[in-house]
């Protein structure tokens, strides 16, 4: 057997590296098994529809602010304006924030009607990591309109243990 | 709970007014765990409501996603002279309830 492996050293190398190359693949696969949470939850776009009840997303009328990059994601200040007279006839029933990466798709539902008189809501949110947000504004006529960002977090949120 | 609202004390008729609440809550996501390795239960203000002489003129419903000490800004119509109710309810069922009084001129 030895005389074999030494004649073939080439062979034997490879097989080694095989074995190896497999226990590498399981435990990748363990890790990403582990990572997943627990309970899965729904896209980013799933929640959207969900919000939308099937009518068209459009994009316009409503202004996100929430920094582009933030360091600390336990607080991230966002104001979401709606382009609305808020009127009677013509006003914003609902704004809703969904996030693409924390553990629950839902971040905020605000109800608000003719006697807000400007459709402006500001709140802080959690960010789990660098994520797509999304805020959405339903109109009394039924239309829904969005507004995305895009943010960059070098300190999670959400999801971190106790020390 | 503890909380503050930031309402002004006056305000012409059909002025659009700024309203800024917080309120002092942990904001317990149920997702981290704790030192025993266990879950920290969720314990979150779910729903917030702001009410003008009786009237709803805002609400939110709030998930784990919002940070803890919950601040929520927005406006209404100063209509007339009167009260404005805060409520927050958080998942014990524990409800805080806060009053600002306005003049209307």
């Amino acid at each position: 057997m030895a005389a074999e492996a030494a004649a073939d050293p080439k062979a034997a190398l490879e097989r080694r590296l095989g074995r190896r190359d497999l226990l590498a693949g399981v435990v990748s696969v363990a890790t990403l098994v582990m990572v997943r949470p627990a309970v899965a939850r729904p896209s980013l776009d799933a929640a959207v529809a969900l919000f939308a009840g099937g009518r068209e997303v459009q994009p316009g009328r409503v202004r996100f602010d929430i920094p582009p990059l933030v360091e600390n994601g336990n607080a991230v200040g966002v104001a979401i304006t709606v382009d609305s007279p808020m009127t009677e006839a013509d006003h914003v029933k609902r704004i809703a924030l969904f996030n693409e990466k924390n553990p629950q798709a839902d971040m905020a539902l605000f109800h608000l009607g003719p006697r807000a008189g400007r459709a402006a809501v500001s709140t802080r949110v959690r960010l789990a990591t660098s994520q797509t947000v999304v805020a959405l504004a339903e109109m009394s006529d039924g239309s829904v309109w969005s507004s995305s960002a895009n943010v960059v977090v070098t300190l999670a949120a959400c999801i971190e243990d106790l020390l | 709970m503890r909380s503050i609202v930031n309402v002004p004390k006056t305000a012409r008729a059909g002025e659009v007014i700024e309203i800024k609440t917080m309120i002092a809550h942990p904001m317990e996501t149920g997702y981290r765990t704790g030192t025993n390795g266990a879950t920290i239960p969720r314990n979150i203000i779910s729903r917030f409501v702001c009410t003008y002489d009786g009237e709803e003129v805002f609400s939110a419903e709030l998930f784990p996603a919002i940070a803890a000490n919950p601040l929520i800004a927005f406006t209404t119509v100063a209509v007339q002279t009167g009260t404005l109710t805060f409520a927050w309810t958080d998942d014990s069922g524990v409800t805080e309830t806060t009053t600002a009084e306005i003049t209307v001129i």
